[in-house]
């Protein structure tokens, strides 16, 4: 089930990068800890999770704008990254362009910043001030920018923030086809719990630590999604969802389901893999993706795959699942 | 040519302002208004080289520089905001200077000179010492320009893509020193601050990219600085402050509903 450009399995030696049992503390605090995963050449590798679980913290420490306190973080020699922040607000006193903005961290051929807004559907907007665009207008600028540079590694921190339904499944169709014409890797962040792409090779879910990784295909694909929700959803959206067995409280501690209190959440802990953790992450919900008012919440229906297993890692030290381990036919 | 006073002022006045000009927009963007403030109210460098018997210019550059390095690094740990900060060091800075003086009883020092300095005293060394410094400070800034300027608009995504915004950001505060360590004795600091902050703000309504408000603030301080020179002859008014009057002239007009409308059009139809 893998798209057509992506590469075989053997050309997938040496992934772009990847994070071994990577921790980041601030203020005496774990932002996260025992994060491991790695992004290949042509792979899309989803991060999600609540507010606050370390999605994006996780990102910085990929691409080196924060170091580990603990763990590993190895890239590939002279990796060209394309990042699309979280947040970019643009002070209105500076005067930037889209055309501007396209060359902000380096100078390209004009003929790439073409091609690059085109296919974000920006090359009407070569002119305008970023400060005049929409939400959904500028995430598509930022895009643009990101994938004019031809980078290894695109890490797009929220792309969809903004953006209303119909454009959210524009710029997944986008990410898709960036994806399958260059066969960069991708590291995308989603804000949103249920929804991740399809095309997404491995869910990752953030929670302080790693949760629990999977192959959304293996939901979308089965039977039961696809009757649900027919052959043109399933292709654009799939859904992943699961619920969390455990609470951050605001003192850094740690509640589970059976209403316990630990200090941390680390996989070492162990605590909660005890605990209907491995139950609740035994199965995949398939969601139909609410259409009509964009909802996620309400009107959608629930098709769980109970087909689909994740190699659910119990420590981040032996965690070696990569994409292959873990797609399910 | 250069014996008349007036010339030495007009040629002292634009070598800074065309300087000034760029550094003044990063400011801008980077909303440290308080910044010229901070570094100019190195009072505490007078005081150290008159105590130590060192080089006037030499001393303020050390301050200066020491307070950027210091508030880069309280800046990282991301206490309080740059402003609260800029404020806290600006005072701070100017009151341990101060008492230093007070301490000092065998110095007088003319506080009125420091804070608006005086123009038309400019000797040829001060004007080669401003035009020397100016190009070595605009040819910084251009080789810094893309590094800077993506850290402004996000530090992480110049750091993930390559650049190396905290060096860029060392290097633009040192060379704010620069410019207030050579000013500061032949201008004062209400002109260096005003140089930096005025012509930018003017630049932003004419201004399609940040190369041309870059370039035009430096050509609209070099106006208002030769406007203010006129003026302060012909109206018999201090020249330093005619020329923060003459810049906050073309503020005023910039502001006006005309340049509006052909801003707008700019902006679409460019």
């Amino acid at each position: 089930m893998l798209s057509p450009a992506n590469t075989p399995a053997g050309m997938k030696a040496e992934p772009l990068v990847s994070l071994e049992n990577v921790g980041i503390r601030r203020g005496g605090r774990w932002l996260v800890r025992g994060v491991d995963f790695s992004v290949s050449r042509g792979e899309i590798v989803t991060l999600i999770g609540p507010n606050g679980s370390g999605k994006s913290t996780s990102a910085k420490a990929a691409i080196g704008v924060l170091k580990p306190d603990e763990g590993r973080v190895t890239r590939i020699a002279s990796l060209k990254v394309g990042y699309v922040p979280q947040k970019l607000a643009v002070d209105w006193t500076l005067p930037l362009s889209v055309r501007r903005l396209m060359t902000l961290t380096g100078p390209l051929p004009e003929a790439d910043i073409t091609a690059a807004l085109e296919a974000s559907g920006m090359a009407h907007m070569l002119d305008a001030q970023v400060q005049h665009l929409s939400g959904g207008e500028f995430q598509r600028a930022l895009m643009a920018r990101a994938i004019a540079r031809k980078p290894d590694l695109l890490v797009l921190d929220e792309p969809v923030q903004g953006v209303d339904f119909a454009g959210e499944i524009a710029l997944y169709e986008l990410i898709k086809s960036i994806r399958n014409t260059t066969g960069c890797g991708i590291l995308l962040i989603s804000h949103d719990l249920h929804v991740v792409m399809a095309e997404t090779d491995t869910v990752i879910c953030l929670n302080g630590h790693v949760c629990c990784r999977g192959t959304p295909q293996a939901v979308s694909q089965s039977p039961e999604y696809v009757r649900l929700f027919g052959s043109r959803a399933a292709p654009t959206l799939a859904v992943y969802s699961h619920h969390h067995d455990h609470t951050h409280l605001p003192d850094g501690r740690v509640l589970h389901e059976d209403g316990s209190v630990t200090d941390h959440c680390h996989p070492e802990d162990g605590h909660h893999h005890d605990h209907g953790h491995a139950h609740s992450h035994a199965h995949a919900e398939a969601h139909a993706h609410a259409q009509a008012d964009g909802d996620h919440h309400h009107g959608h229906a629930h098709a769980e795959a109970h087909a689909h297993t994740h190699t659910h890692s119990q420590s981040g030290a032996q965690s070696t699942a990569s994409s292959g381990e873990d797609r399910h036919a | 040519m250069l014996d008349d006073f007036f010339v030495r002022a007009i040629l002292a006045g634009v070598g800074l302002a065309l300087t000034t000009g760029p550094l003044g927009c990063f400011i801008i963007w980077r909303r440290m208004a308080y910044f010229g403030d901070t570094i100019a109210s190195a009072l505490l460098g007078v005081a150290l080289s008159l105590l130590f018997e060192l080089n006037l210019t030499l001393a303020v550059f050390v301050v200066a520089a020491v307070v950027s390095i210091l508030l880069l690094f309280l800046q990282k740990r991301q206490a309080l905001s740059a402003d609260a900060l800029l404020g806290i060091l600006s005072h701070a800075t100017l009151a341990i200077g101060l008492v230093m003086v007070a301490f000092m009883t065998w110095v007088r020092i003319d506080l009125i000179a420091f804070l608006f300095g005086d123009i038309l005293a400019v000797s040829t060394t001060d004007i080669a010492l401003i035009w020397g410094g100016g190009i070595f400070v605009l040819a910084a800034i251009a080789w810094l320009w893309r590094p800077l300027l993506a850290a402004t608009v996000n530090p992480e995504l110049a750091e993930a893509e390559g650049l190396q915004p905290e060096r860029a950001r060392l290097f633009f505060m040192l060379l704010m020193a620069v410019v207030i360590a050579i000013a500061m004795k032949i201008v004062g600091i209400m002109l260096i601050t005003s140089l930096l902050i005025i012509p930018a703000a003017t630049a932003r309504r004419f201004s399609s990219t940040p190369e041309l408000m870059a370039v035009l603030a430096s050509l609209i301080g070099a106006v208002a600085v030769v406007g203010g020179l006129f003026g302060s002859l012909t109206y018999d008014t201090p020249s330093g402050p005619s020329i923060v009057v003459a810049a906050l002239i073309l503020f005023i007009l910039s502001l006006l509903p005309a340049w509006r409308g052909r801003r707008d059009l700019q902006g679409q139809g460019s």
